[in-house]
């Protein structure tokens, strides 16, 4: 996937065309609407995916991450960027 | 009045009663096509009798309030309706994510710019072949798989997500990769394979349609390869042939559990195909809320989580997994909706959907003829 491999520190993602991130007051919780799939967002997850709004960076991404949850960016960085690939993959966000 | 609040009072037994999350809107069974799988009922609901504009609005802010988060514009095909920008409108305002389920014909990109601007968020467009000469004789529309590829241009540059839809049957199952390569050429990012499912036109059409079984395990392995092969640009969804499976699909993810289906005249339905079964009642919104509807009416009552369930289903492993599959084949082919799904290994009537299958394809009258097809709303050939 020679755009996942190519996403860097400095890729700003943003969900895909036809992605919305909704908050639904009915079940009291942030859900990913896509083609055909509701995902609902919890924790981190879902910290991440408001994040991805084509103005901040991976790496502001990571470094806001860090402060919300009180760990070092060595930690979280790993796992932010894991995040991203996967919802690359999934084609729910583009960077 | 909330679903979770009122479950516990209404549920009947044991039985959960879950908040819906889609709602599939049939605006109007019009349609310039007539393909011989189309999902509408033999019998049409006429334009005088559908819903109005307001009682469309009414129906979405009741969905989205008893929790539905994505509503699907159908028909027939919705841009028959005049009104059809005002009510993606309203859907999109009463907070659903909006998809437009269309053929493109009668979709000109004036309109489409405005449901652009009125909150769309996604079109699904059914292609029917790779070349045009097949492709319109399956719609039984001169001109509309030229009119389709502009259109879905126009969708991609407007900057809509687009997925393309393909119904395979016998005459086009061969062009599974070359209909991948057009998809992802015309710039969609998903494209559902989806094997006819023989219900309502695609039964009566049944021994024109039916692949053989190597047809059908070739075109999976297909797909199989072709989802790696573009994973990077395309996201394939298969619907797989029940003839030939040994596992019932999860039809609707569980009968009243996840989605529900208005038809044009607002009859709410658990699924599109539910009123082939007999005794059945349905609630309309023209008398009820939809709310009240999930709840309680008779229809999305019949078959809800697990206690209606016969043997083999009752004891299985697997009964909260697909539910017992489709009611409606149940009832077509082993003769009664408590029926497990034939689709199903574990089901006594396993083998005849076999049988069916081979004698649909074997049929003498059709074997190495041009198919004929009975085309959906006109009077047979």
């Amino acid at each position: 996937m020679a755009e996942a491999a190519g996403a860097s520190v400095d890729s700003r993602p943003r969900l895909a065309p036809g992605v919305r991130l909704h908050f639904d007051k009915t079940r009291n919780a942030w859900m990913l609407l896509a083609p055909e799939r509701v995902i609902e967002m919890e924790g981190p997850a879902n910290e991440i995916l408001r994040r991805c709004d084509g103005m901040r960076s991976a790496a502001r991404i990571v470094d806001e991450l860090s402060v919300l949850y009180g760990v070092d960016r060595a930690t979280i960085e790993g796992d932010v960027n894991a995040m991203l690939t996967e919802l690359s993959t999934k084609r729910l966000i583009v960077r | 009045m909330s679903i979770t609040q009122t479950a516990a009072a209404t549920a009947s037994g044991s039985t959960v009663i879950h908040q819906p999350l889609g709602l599939l809107a049939e605006l109007t069974h019009r349609c310039p096509l007539a393909c011989p799988y189309c999902s509408n009922p033999l019998e049409l609901d006429g334009r005088a009798r559908e819903l109005d504009t307001a009682t469309w609005v009414r129906v979405f802010q009741q969905a989205a309030a008893i929790g539905v988060l994505q509503v699907h514009l159908s028909g027939g095909e919705p841009a028959s309706r005049r009104d059809l920008v005002e009510l993606a409108g309203a859907a999109h305002d009463a907070g659903l994510y909006t998809n437009l389920i269309t053929s493109a014909i009668g979709l000109d990109s004036k309109r489409l710019v405005a449901l652009r601007e009125a909150g769309l968020d996604h079109v699904q467009l059914s292609i029917q072949d790779i070349e045009s000469e097949q492709a319109d004789r399956i719609a039984g529309y001169a001109g509309a798989h030229i009119r389709k590829l502009a259109f879905a241009r126009q969708v991609v540059e407007l900057g809509f997500a687009l997925t393309i839809n393909t119904v395979i049957h016998r005459a086009n199952i061969g062009n599974v990769s070359a209909l991948v390569a057009m998809s992802a050429d015309l710039g969609a990012g998903r494209l559902e394979v989806a094997h006819a499912q023989y219900h309502g036109w695609a039964l009566q059409n049944r021994a024109a349609l039916m692949p053989t079984k190597d047809q059908v395990f070739l075109a999976m392995d297909e797909v199989e390869r072709l989802r790696e092969e573009y994973a990077d640009r395309l996201v394939i969804d298969l619907v797989v042939s029940d003839y030939y499976a040994s596992r019932p699909k999860p039809c609707m993810g569980g009968w009243a559990r996840r989605s529900l289906n208005v038809t044009p005249t607002g009859r709410v339905l658990p699924c599109h195909a539910a009123e082939t079964i007999p005794g059945l009642e349905f609630w309309s919104v023209r008398d009820h809320d939809l709310a009240d509807i999930w709840l309680r009416s008779p229809a999305f009552q019949a078959f809800r989580g697990t206690d209606w369930m016969r043997e083999p289903c009752r004891s299985c492993e697997l009964r909260e997994i697909d539910f017992g599959g489709c009611r409606c084949q149940a009832l077509a082919i082993a003769g009664d909706a408590r029926e497990a799904d034939p689709a199903c290994s574990l089901s006594p009537h396993h083998a005849r959907m076999h049988e069916l299958a081979e004698q649909a394809q074997a049929d003498p009258a059709q074997r190495g003829q041009p198919v004929g097809y009975n085309y959906r709303g006109r009077a047979p050939a």
